[in-house]
């Protein structure tokens, strides 16, 4: 994991720096003279060769202290924590969300393979992984905040309740895409797992169908779920930019997008790097689920 | 001898889009208590449907559509999941040939010996003893490690111990086993065989034994079905069938044993393959491959017709197959009998 982290802040500091276009002249704005972009220029650091510049942003990530962000003028430490729950919770209710829709619909699939039930379900999974999320997340707003006013349409809450609120439809819009993978992959896993000897031998002890359909059938389906939802919640951290900027909800996504087109270098780094630690850590609790979930496989 | 199961005229279909599959078609037999009863064909000849028919784990879509599964008077066939239920494990119990697929591969073995017994009031340690007990009944040394061990880390023939231990787990007076052997090698099967013959003894159960393997019947079984193409083709008890084969089936599958007498030549086969069970031929099933067919073989189905008491079989001629030649002679049984006694 260290090894991958060291490699992950070389991408994210030369990535930001291939960027075209200055980034203080965009601060500064059209009308700046050539002698203030200079001076800011080296203010921000940029004369610098690449090659301190990199050492700072490493010195800068082992002591914790993130220095500021130039566009709002705060710590970027302090931006992030900010901005860090919002999408976690994001993420995590529209994970939750998925869950709860794909796992029992799956289940209902698979077992009544190819009958009507199981038909209209994959078809609507279908639908939904072909759908875009940028153009269901106005779809919603139409329909529940502009129409039935339901919802707020984006934008953020000083309550709590608000903010939940305010979570609402990106979640559904982010969870979508997710909800119709994991219920084809659960619905397939399921069709396979019910023809598997195991079931029927479970069945034959008599013990009542709700056991055979947790402890066994549901139990194994779980090892190429949590497979699929690691993936899925990688991509998820990466949608919220999206998802985010659609709603203008203020997480990280939104933030990273913002500080990506106004050239914070800062902020961009270390958003970046955010993203990349979250993968890196869904990954290793993933490994760790395995070693649960199926003990064939050792950590 | 008390009369455990009866079945009457068992039929079991698979309707498909285009075609119907007939896989079980008119099975009748009885199975009583404390015996071994046989049921061997080829593979496809409807054996392991007719097992799976007696614990209602038909796969779908196949569906019992006639007759009668009497367990000590009650019909299996009409009962619902919640009846079924009370028969599964603690009155018949199943025992698959495969030990590789037949557990779960991610429980422990601890929990899926638990389930066996889950519908009985016992405490956490009962349930530890008694599960040690079955582990040690069909010989897996340890049995308080093996417990928390998960299937992956027991051998072929554990496995198929474990699956044997969990099939007695809740007392069955029926063990149906479908080709246990069939996935393990020479010596492993013969102590499993070894193995399911003394706890019939033990425990007083019976056992229905699926196979494709004559030899296994013959070290086994009191009494025999042949079953062909959905149908039973003879039954009797073991010394008739091995002494005095009737139907052209048995004794073609006989023919391709390997013996002394026939060492260094050729093994027969039975000539052409086993008929599709959703194209059934109009008239006897084996006719096509029947070196004794004549016409109304090709145009009528036989019944089940008895030709000496106890000994039934399905053809059309009876007094060509009185010529045939068992594979062993009548005074071998009384030899065979005496091997039993010892």
């Amino acid at each position: 994991m260290i090894p991958v982290l060291f490699v992950v802040t070389i991408l994210v500091f030369s990535i930001i720096r291939f960027i075209p276009g200055e980034p203080a002249r965009l601060i500064l704005g059209e009308k700046a003279t050539p002698e203030a972009i200079a001076a800011l220029t080296e203010k921000l650091g940029l004369t610098e060769p690449l090659i301190s510049q990199y050492f700072l942003f490493l010195r800068q990530i082992f002591t914790l202290d993130f220095g500021n962000s130039f566009t709002y003028q705060m710590p970027v430490a302090k931006l992030l924590a900010s901005r860090f729950p919002v999408t976690l919770a994001l993420t995590l209710m529209s994970t939750a969300l998925s869950l709860l829709i794909s796992l029992p619909l799956g289940y209902f699939a698979g077992v009544h393979k190819d009958k009507l039930g199981d038909q209209a379900v994959r078809t609507a999974s279908l639908v939904a992984i072909s759908m875009p999320s940028f153009w269901v997340g106005l779809l919603l707003m139409i329909v529940f905040a502009l129409k039935l006013r339901w919802f707020p349409a984006g934008g953020w809450a000083d309550t709590l309740g608000g903010q939940f609120r305010c979570l609402i439809l990106p979640a559904i819009t982010q969870s979508l895409m997710t909800t119709a993978l994991l219920l084809r992959n659960t619905r397939n896993c399921v069709v396979d797992i019910t023809r598997m000897d195991y079931v029927d031998f479970a069945r034959s002890k008599g013990i009542p169908d709700s056991e055979v359909r947790t402890r066994h059938v549901m139990r194994n389906a779980m090892v190429s779920t949590v497979t699929l939802l690691s993936m899925r919640m990688a991509a998820t951290l990466g949608g919220s930019v999206i998802i985010e900027t659609v709603f203008s909800i203020p997480g990280m996504g939104k933030l990273a997008s913002d500080a990506i087109f106004g050239r914070d270098y800062a902020v961009v780094q270390f958003v970046v790097l955010m993203f990349a630690v979250l993968v890196l850590v869904i990954n290793l609790i993933t490994d760790i689920l395995y070693s649960f979930l199926d003990p064939r496989v050792s950590l | 001898m008390e009369k455990l199961l009866e079945v009457k005229d068992l039929r079991v279909a698979f309707p498909g889009k285009w075609e119907t599959v007939r896989a079980v078609d008119g099975v009748s037999f009885q199975v009583f208590q404390g015996e071994t009863f046989g049921l061997v064909g080829e593979s496809g000849c409807g054996k392991s449907q007719t097992m799976r028919s007696l614990l209602g784990l038909l796969k779908s879509p196949g569906q019992v559509t006639g007759g009668q599964i009497l367990y000590r008077n009650q019909d299996i066939a009409k009962m619902s999941q919640k009846e079924l239920r009370k028969i599964r494990g603690r009155e018949i119990s199943l025992i698959f040939q495969e030990p590789m697929t037949s557990l779960n591969p991610v429980l422990r073995i601890r929990k899926q010996l638990y389930e066996a017994f889950e519908g009985e009031d016992l405490t956490k340690e009962e349930r530890e003893r008694r599960a040690i007990e079955l582990l040690k009944l069909v010989g897996i040394p340890s049995p308080e490690t093996r417990l928390d061990e998960y299937p992956h880390q027991f051998s072929g023939g554990m496995r198929q111990r474990a699956m044997i231990a969990i099939a007695l787990g809740a007392r069955p007076r029926l063990l149906l086993a479908d080709e246990p052997t069939t996935a393990l090698d020479v010596t492993i099967q013969d102590q499993i065989m070894k193995l399911l013959n003394q706890l019939k003894q033990e425990l007083g159960m019976s056992i229905i034994l699926v196979t494709h393997d004559l030899g296994v019947i013959a070290q086994m079984c009191d009494r025999v079905a042949v079953m062909y193409a959905g149908q039973i083709v003879e039954m009797t008890d073991t010394v008739t069938l091995f002494s005095r084969p009737r139907h052209p089936y048995t004794y073609g599958l006989m023919g391709s044993l390997p013996s002394e007498d026939t060492a260094g030549s050729a093994l027969e086969a039975i000539g052409g393959s086993p008929p599709n069970l959703a194209h059934l031929p109009e008239g006897c099933p084996f006719a096509p491959r029947c070196k004794y067919a004549t016409d109304i073989c090709r145009r009528e189905r036989p019944e089940a017709a008895q030709v000496e008491p106890g000994h039934w079989i399905r053809c059309h001629h009876p007094e060509i197959t009185q010529t045939f030649q068992g594979l062993i002679q009548a005074s071998d049984r009384t030899a065979r009998e005496e091997d039993d006694h010892a």
